[in-house]
This record gives C-alpha cells, sequence and structure tokens, in this order.
C-alpha cells in the first residue's frame, strides 16, 4: 500500500463526499467542524464515505476510530498516520 | 389474456410518464422482470412484470402521462393462442355496438366452448366501465377523468363518441382536467413529490383512526454486541444499528400478524409476507418508502446488504415498483437527526408504522440502582379500525425484548 499525498487524500475525501453530498460546498467547510451535521449526512452515508475511502486509499476505519474521523482534519491526520503506520 | 396497467405505486401517487419501454411484442416476459420505466414524482422507476407471459401489444406510448390504472400492454397469458387473443383484440377495438356483439358471443360462446375463459370476452375486468382503448387513450389525452364518464353502451361502456361528447361540454373550469392536459412533468418535481405526500398524509389522517403507544427500549445488550461484531469486520461489512430494529420489527410482525398488512375494502388483509418499508428521505427534501422483502428471513448481513443497495437509488429516485407496492408495514428511523421519538402518519392502506428515534445516554433503573444506559424510544402508529391498544402494546413489547436480544436477530 502507497502513501498518498495530502492533495490526493484530500481529492479521495472530496469525491467520497460528492457522490454522496453532490450539491455541497465541503472544501469551503470549517476543517474542525463535524462535517456531518453541516452537510446533512447520517450514518448510512457516512459509512459509505469511509467504504469509497477505504476502498481508494487502502485504509481501514475502525469503529473506535469514528469520533476522530467526523472533521475534515481528523480524517485527513487519521488516514495520513495510518498510511505512515502501515509502511513504518 | 391480461391488461398490464399501471400499478399505483405508493398511496401518493396518482400518475406518471411512461419514459421508455424494455419489451416489444413478442416477447416473454416473467415475474418480476423490468418492462418498462416510468417517470413519477419519486423519480424514475423500473416497472416489473408479475406475471408470465408473452407480450401481445404495447398500447401506451413513451412519453405518454398516464394514471395509476391506464393499460399499459396487453399479455397473453401461458397456454393462451394469439389467435384467440387477436380476435379479442380486433373485437375490443370496434365501437360500442362491436364491443357489445363481442360480449354477446363469449356469453354465448361461454358453455359450448370451454377453451375461452369465462369472462375473457368481456373488456378487462380490472376496469370500472368498459371502455374501447381507442376511446380510453382520446379521454386521458385530453385529460377527462374517466371515473366521470357515463358511457352510452351496454353496462355503461364508453365509447369514441362519448368521449367525444364530453371533451365538448366541458367547461374550462375543470381543475383536474386541465391539470393532466398541461403537459407531461411539471417544471419542479420537488414540488410534485411535496404535493403528492401532502396527499398522501391527508387522506391518511383523515380516513385513518391513529393511535399511538411507546416504548422506551435499553440498548445496552444491542449496541455491545454490534461493537463486538463490528470490530472484527472492515468497514465494507459493518452492520448499522438500523438493521437490529428492521430485523426485530420483521420478527415482531411474525408474532403479531395483525399489524402486518392493510385495510382495504373494510377489512384487514394480511400481507403476503412481511415486507418493511424503510423511509428514506430525498436530498433536496421528499420522502419515499421502498420496501425489503421478507425482513424476518433475512440475516443482519443481508439486511445491510438490501439497504447498501436501496438507500442510494431511493435519495436519487431510482427504484423498482415492487419496491413501492409491496410493503405491508413502514420503519421511520430518525434517529441520526436526533429527535427522541416519532408520531407518524401511517402510508395507507398500511395500518401501521414504527418509529425509532436517537439512541441517547439517559439514566436508566436495572435492579434497584440508576445507571447510564444507551435508550431508545419505540413509537408505534397504528390503525385503530385493524388493531386494538392490546395489540399494539403487545407489539411494542415483542420489539423491545428481541432488541435486547441482539444475537438472536
Amino acid at each position: 500500500m502507497s502513501r498518498h499525498t495530502a492533495t490526493e487524500i484530500r481529492e479521495a475525501i472530496g469525491a467520497a463526499i460528492g457522490n454522496i453530498a453532490p450539491e455541497a460546498d465541503w472544501a469551503g467547510v470549517d476543517k474542525q467542524a463535524d462535517f456531518r451535521r453541516i452537510l446533512e449526512i447520517d450514518s448510512f452515508d457516512f459509512l459509505r464515505i469511509l467504504v469509497e475511502l477505504s476502498e481508494k486509499l487502502g485504509v481501514d476505519f475502525p469503529e473506535a476510530e469514528y469520533g476522530r474521523l467526523v472533521t475534515l482534519a481528523g480524517l485527513v491526520a487519521y488516514i495520513e498516520s495510518a498510511e505512515q503506520a502501515a509502511e513504518g | 389474456m391480461a391488461n398490464f396497467v399501471m400499478p399505483r405505486m405508493g398511496a401518493d401517487m396518482t400518475e406518471a410518464t411512461l419514459v421508455a419501454w424494455k419489451v416489444k411484442p413478442g416477447d416473454e416476459v416473467s415475474r418480476g422482470m423490468v418492462v418498462a420505466e416510468v417517470d413519477t414524482a419519486k423519480g424514475v422507476i423500473e416497472v416489473e412484470c408479475f406475471q408470465p407471459g408473452k407480450v401481445l401489444e404495447l398500447v401506451a406510448h413513451e412519453g405518454e402521462l398516464l394514471p395509476v390504472g391506464a393499460v399499459l400492454a396487453r399479455i397473453l397469458g401461458p397456454g393462451e393462442s394469439a389467435v384467440e387473443a387477436a380476435q379479442f383484440a380486433g373485437e375490443h377495438r370496434e365501437e360500442i355496438s362491436g364491443v357489445a356483439t363481442a360480449k354477446e358471443r363469449a356469453a354465448t360462446k361461454a358453455v359450448p366452448a370451454p377453451a375461452r375463459k369465462p369472462g375473457a370476452g368481456a373488456v378487462s375486468s380490472s376496469d370500472r366501465q368498459p371502455i374501447t382503448p381507442r376511446a380510453r387513450r382520446m379521454a386521458e389525452q385530453a385529460g377527462l377523468d374517466l371515473a366521470n364518464l357515463r358511457g352510452s353502451g351496454p353496462n355503461g361502456a364508453i365509447s369514441v363518441v362519448d368521449v367525444e361528447q364530453a371533451i365538448k361540454a366541458r367547461v374550462g373550469n375543470d381543475t383536474a382536467g386541465s391539470r393532466a392536459v398541461a403537459g407531461p412533468a411539471e417544471p419542479e418535481s420537488a414540488g410534485r413529490m411535496r404535493r403528492a405526500i401532502a396527499a398522501a398524509m391527508e387522506q391518511s389522517n383523515r380516513e385513518v383512526p391513529h393511535y399511538y403507544l411507546r416504548t422506551t427500549v435499553d440498548m445496552k445488550a444491542g449496541l455491545d454486541w454490534l461493537t463486538q461484531e463490528n470490530a472484527t469486520r472492515s468497514v465494507a461489512r459493518r452492520l448499522l444499528p438500523v438493521t437490529l430494529s428492521l430485523k426485530a420489527m420483521g420478527l415482531a410482525l411474525r408474532q403479531v400478524p395483525e399489524l402486518n398488512g392493510f385495510w382495504t375494502e373494510g377489512r384487514f388483509q394480511p400481507g403476503s409476507g412481511i415486507h418493511i418499508g424503510f423511509a428514506v428521505s430525498m436530498r433536496g427534501g421528499g420522502l419515499v418508502t421502498p420496501a425489503i422483502h421478507d425482513v424476518d428471513q433475512l440475516s443482519l448481513d443481508h439486511l445491510m446488504a438490501r439497504l447498501t443497495d436501496l438507500i442510494p437509488r431511493a435519495r436519487t429516485g431510482r427504484m423498482k415498483s415492487s419496491e413501492l407496492t409491496d410493503g405491508t408495514c413502514t420503519l421511520t428511523s430518525l434517529g441520526d437527526l436526533g429527535v427522541a421519538a416519532v408520531w407518524g402518519v401511517i402510508y395507507p392502506p398500511q395500518v401501521a408504522l414504527v418509529g425509532t428515534g436517537q439512541t441517547a445516554l439517559r439514566p436508566w433503573v436495572v435492579d434497584d440502582e440508576v445507571l447510564p444506559r444507551p435508550l431508545m424510544e419505540v413509537t408505534l402508529a397504528a390503525d385503530h379500525r385493524a388493531s386494538d391498544g392490546m395489540i399494539g402494546a403487545k407489539f411494542l413489547e415483542t420489539i423491545g425484548r428481541l432488541l435486547q436480544s441482539p444475537q438472536a436477530l
């Protein structure tokens, strides 16, 4: 599993969110805010986003980590550290 | 031979535009096969055939706006001869005197020729009044409500002449007519859906005497079990808590079948299976409740897979007609939106609606101690014509009990 650049990670997130909420301006959302509430994404769609990211980036997201994944900053940080851990 | 008519896909549907035919005359059709696509307020629906046979004639045209019940096609049943059907169809096309003659001929033939099914000479028994296809098409294009049309033929049969006279007699005030004539899709489909939902909810509130019950369920056992399960699963195979609610509801309906079915023609008619409608809100507004078939027989994994298939399609308006017609009871799960409990309006002609609210940590008494527990409110809205409080209470109690033994779900 190769490491992705921060840009690639952000684009993958954007694409995954775009599939769920095509009309959302996800890039303009406060990176520290709970994007589910802002973009009206429910638990089913949140899971779909994680599944898509998992397929694209080869990262898994344990349920215990969900709390960290509800902000865009948290999501990017988690993916980066997971990829780093897999390499190291 | 049977008429394949526009199905009523939900209490709030009155009409749809035929977008595309997926079969042509001569094609074999089987139960469940998609034969057409129609555009409704809820999106483009794949219409499935519900009986096997062979397509004889496509009556409706692509692009036509048709009311529920309108004849879309004629299907030859298995074992029926095309010659007999063509003869029937040929007689069918005649003017009113011709139709009367065919009926008389069929009536006299019924005894000496048992090969001809009794009643086959009469125009489709699913129609309210006999009407020739040409007259029907003319009436629909003119936006005439066939229910208001009086025919001059035997048994009130309607001919082209009757339709022409009705069109001439109509004064511009016929709002139902002008709405149909206004053209196919209205510019704002969200507005159409809102109106359709409003009409169904209004009808339900007006005609259905609702009673409401509520119970509080301790979800600790359920959620602990789910956490354990999901810890061993990758994201793609995770189970959402709503699958527990769906399965518990399905099993409870097995034990309380009085809530699984329909109130039609003044009495309760049980559903043929347990097909739970799942309320899905669409982005931009609107609500659909496509059914998951045989919920009581599906594993949680299978239920999750059904939801994963169904919800995205429902959100973007791509459903199958059987998903919209077959629901026997409905679940509306509003937990994600933070509401504690749901007091719903039943979707006619169903007789019950289950609502689940958000699961939240609240104080609960366990063995004389007050402990924080994840509690979920489960509510029932039920049709008082079909059931009494005792039945409703038994149903909710059963759901609560099942949710607290998740390994058995």
